[in-house]
C-alpha cells in the first residue's frame, strides 16, 4: 500500500521497480512514436506537449497554491514575443533565448504575484484579467513586436542540427517536457511544494507555521509564469508564425480548462487534462469528417441552425465537458482515476 | 471644455451599461458567492431571441421586449436549477468554472445559430438621433440607456428594501442557515436571484444591441460591469454602480486625453491599482478571516 516509512520514501522519482519499468517503456514509446505516424499526429504531440507544459505550470499556481489566473495567456504570450524577437532581433541561440524570455515572464509573474498577495477569489480573478488584456494590447501597439500584422518566427538551429520539420521539433519538445514534468514533480514533492500545500488549504495558518508568504505566494507566480514562458517560445516555433490577437481571454480560460478537467493538484491529471483538450481542439475542427455523427450533425444544422455549417461547435463541447465534470467529478480525470484504482484494487470485494 | 464635457457625458452614458451589469453580478455574488462569467452570454441570447423575434418573425416591439425580459428571467431561473444547484461540494473556483463552461454554450450555441458577422437590430429609438443638453450633443440611445438603468437601480433598492422578497434575499445573503431556520426557502429564494440578475444583465444587452451587435457583443461590457463590481467591492449595489460611473468616465477621459489606443485596457489598470490599496473594493465592508 501507499505508506511511506521514511522521508527518502516520500521523496524518491520511482517507487518501485515497475515504475521504473513502465517509465522507460514510456519514454521508448515516446521515441519511437514519430517515426510510425503520420506527419499530422507528430503536430498534435507537439501541439499537446506545449499544452501539458502550460497546464502543468498553472496546475501548480492553481491547483496546488489555490491561487486563480485568468491571465496566462499574457505569460504564453511574453514567452512566445519574448524568444522571437531575441533571435530574430538579438541574434540569440534559441537555447539561449527560450530561458531568457521564460525568465522575463517569471519576472512579470513576480510582479503580478504582489498584488496578489492581499487579493483573493474575484478580486483576483479580475487582476490577472486585466493583465492578461494588457499585455496583448501593449503587444498590439508597439511596432518593435510586429504590430497587428504578427511575426514570422526565424530559422531554428541548435549547433549542428537544423531543426526544420515537426518530426525535428517533436523530440525537442519532449525532452522539455519530460524535463519540466519531473522538476514540477520534485516541486511539489519537497519543501517548496508543501510550502505551496498549506497556503492553499490555509494561508494564515501557513503563516504562523512559519511559512514565508510573500516568498512563496510569488514563487509560486514566478515559476508557473516561467513554465508558461517556455511553452509560448516553443509555441511559437510550432505554428511558425505569431500574432497578438491568439493570445486572448479565451486562450486563459482554456488553459484553465485543461487543468480542472484534469483534475486540481495533480500534475498526472494536468497531463490528462491538457491531452484531452488539444485532442479536442484539433479534431473537433473538422467534425463534420466523422461518420454518421458528422452527417448527423450537419443534417441538424442545416434543418434547425445556420446553412453555413457548424464553426463553433467546440466552444458547446467544451463548456458541456467543463460543466459535467464539475458537476459529477469535481476531482477532474485524476478524481475518475483514483476511484478507479480503488475499485480494482479490492475487486471482487 | 465642451470637449470635457462631452466626454463626460458619453462616459456616464457607456458607465450606464456596465453598471447595470455590474448590478447583475453583484447581485448574484451576494447571495451565493458566485462569480458569474456568464451573465454576458444569458443576455446575449436573450437579445439575439429578440432579433429573431423582430427580424423574421415580425413580432411588434410591445411584445418582443417583455417577451425577451420574461425569457431572460426563465433562463436564469433555469440555470441555477439545473446547474449550479446541482455542483457537489461547491467552491468557489469549481463555480467559476462552472459558469465559464456555461458561457462557452450559451457562446457557441449563439454563433452556430446566427452566424458571427455582425447584424443591425431593429430599435424604437435610434443611436444616430443626437439630442442636445445644454451644449453637449448626446444620442437619444445614451439618454434612454442612463433613464432606464437609474430606473432599474431606483427598482432594485425598493425591492430590496421594503418588499417581502427582497427583505427573504437580504436575509439568506446575510446568514443561509439562518435565514433557512426561519422559514424562508433558500433555494427558490437563489433561483430568484439568478433570474432576477439575468433580467439586469438583459436589460444592460437590449441597450447595447443597437450599437453593435454580434456574438461577442458582451464580453466588454460584462468585464468592464465586473471590473466596477470589484472595484465596489462585490458585495455593495451602490458601489459597483459608482465604480461603473467612473470607469466610463475614466475610460473616455483617457480615450480623449492621453491615447485612444489603450483605451479599452485602461479600466483594468485603475482596478489593479485601486485593489493594491483597498484588497476589498472601495465599498466592501472590512471583516476579519478567521483561520
Amino acid at each position: 500500500m501507499d505508506m511511506k516509512r521514511n522521508y527518502y520514501e516520500d521523496v524518491q522519482l520511482f517507487s518501485s521497480g515497475v515504475v521504473v519499468f513502465w517509465f522507460s517503456v514510456l519514454i521508448v514509446a515516446l521515441g519511437v512514436y514519430p517515426f510510425v505516424v503520420k506527419n499530422y499526429y507528430v503536430y498534435m504531440a507537439n501541439y499537446m506537449a506545449i499544452n501539458i507544459i502550460v497546464a502543468i505550470g498553472l496546475n501548480l499556481l492553481v491547483g496546488y497554491t489555490g491561487q486563480i489566473s485568468l491571465g496566462h495567456a499574457g505569460f504564453f504570450a511574453i514567452g512566445a514575443y519574448g524568444t522571437v524577437i531575441l533571435m530574430a532581433k538579438v541574434h540569440l541561440p534559441f537555447l539561449v533565448a527560450l530561458p531568457l524570455a521564460s525568465l522575463v515572464a517569471a519576472l512579470f509573474g513576480f510582479l503580478l504575484g504582489l498584488p496578489a498577495l492581499r487579493l483573493e477569489g474575484p478580486y483576483l480573478s479580475i487582476a490577472t484579467l486585466g493583465f492578461g488584456l494588457t499585455i496583448t494590447q501593449v503587444i498590439g501597439r508597439i511596432s518593435l513586436f510586429g504590430g497587428r500584422q504578427g511575426l514570422h518566427t526565424p530559422e531554428l538551429t541548435i549547433g549542428p542540427w537544423h531543426l526544420t520539420t515537426d518530426r525535428d521539433f517533436y523530440f525537442l519538445l519532449i525532452t522539455i517536457t519530460v524535463l519540466l514534468t519531473i522538476t514540477a514533480r520534485n516541486i511539489v514533492k519537497t519543501k517548496v511544494g508543501r510550502a505551496f500545500i498549506a497556503i492553499r488549504d490555509a494561508d494564515i495558518a501557513a503563516e504562523t507555521m512559519g511559512v514565508n508568504l510573500l516568498y512563496y505566494k510569488t514563487l509560486a507566480f514566478a515559476v508557473s509564469a516561467f513554465y508558461t514562458g517556455i511553452a509560448g517560445g516553443l509555441y511559437a516555433f510550432v505554428l511558425r508564425f505569431i500574432e497578438p490577437e491568439m493570445f486572448s481571454l479565451l486562450m486563459s480560460i482554456i488553459f484553465l480548462a485543461m487543468v480542472v478537467v484534469g483534475g486540481l493538484g495533480s500534475i498526472l491529471g494536468s497531463i490528462a487534462g491538457a491531452c484531452l483538450l488539444s485532442w479536442l481542439d484539433l479534431e473537433l475542427r473538422n467534425i463534420l469528417s466523422i461518420p454518421y455523427l458528422g452527417e448527423w450533425l450537419e443534417a441538424l444544422s442545416k434543418s434547425y441552425f445556420s446553412i453555413t455549417g457548424v464553426s463553433n461547435i467546440q466552444f458547446i463541447i467544451y463548456g458541456l465537458i467543463m460543466v459535467m465534470i464539475m458537476l459529477f467529478e469535481p476531482l477532474g480525470i485524476y478524481g475518475f482515476w483514483i476511484r478507479t484504482k480503488i475499485y480494482w484494487k479490492t475487486w471482487p470485494f | 471644455m465642451i470637449d470635457f464635457l462631452q466626454m463626460i457625458a458619453s462616459g456616464i452614458a457607456v458607465g450606464s451599461s456596465y453598471a447595470l451589469m455590474g448590478l447583475a453580478m453583484v447581485i448574484i455574488y451576494k447571495t451565493s458567492e458566485v462569480v458569474n462569467f456568464a451573465q454576458g452570454e444569458m443576455a446575449l441570447l436573450s437579445v439575439f431571441l429578440t432579433y429573431m423575434g423582430l427580424e423574421y418573425y415580425h413580432i411588434p416591439y410591445y411584445i418582443a421586449f417583455p417577451g425577451a425580459l420574461a425569457f431572460a428571467v426563465f433562463l436564469g431561473c433555469f440555470l441555477e436549477f439545473a446547474v449550479l444547484r446541482r455542483a457537489k461540494e461547491p467552491n468557489v473556483l469549481g463555480m467559476i468554472i462552472i459558469t465559464i463552461g456555461l458561457e462557452m454554450i450559451l457562446l457557441g450555441f449563439v454563433s452556430w445559430k446566427f452566424g458571427a458577422d455582425p447584424k443591425t437590430m431593429p430599435f424604437p429609438v435610434s443611436p444616430y438621433d443626437s439630442v442636445m443638453i445644454g451644449e453637449v450633443f448626446v444620442s437619444a440611445l445614451e439618454v434612454l440607456t442612463f433613464v432606464v438603468a437609474l430606473t432599474v437601480m431606483v427598482i432594485l433598492f425598493l425591492f430590496l428594501r421594503y418588499s417581502k422578497l427582497g427583505v427573504a434575499m437580504k436575509a439568506t445573503q446575510q446568514n443561509y442557515t439562518a435565514a433557512r431556520l426561519m422559514g424562508i426557502k433558500t433555494n427558490r429564494i437563489l433561483m430568484i436571484t439568478w433570474g432576477i440578475s439575468s433580467l439586469v444583465g438583459c436589460v444592460a444587452g437590449l441597450l447595447i444591441a443597437p450599437v453593435t451587435m454580434q456574438p461577442y457583443m458582451m464580453w466588454d461590457p460584462m468585464l468592464k460591469g465586473f471590473a466596477a463590481a470589484v472595484m465596489g467591492g462585490m458585495t455593495s449595489l451602490p458601489g459597483s454602480v459608482f465604480g461603473a460611473y467612473i470607469i466610463g468616465i475614466i475610460e473616455n477621459l483617457f480615450g480623449g486625453y492621453v491615447s485612444i489606443e489603450f483605451k479599452s485596457v485602461v479600466a483594468f489598470m485603475i482596478i489593479v491599482l485601486v485593489l493594491c490599496f483597498k484588497p476589498s473594493g472601495l465599498f466592501a465592508r472590512h471583516y476579519v478571516k478567521k483561520v
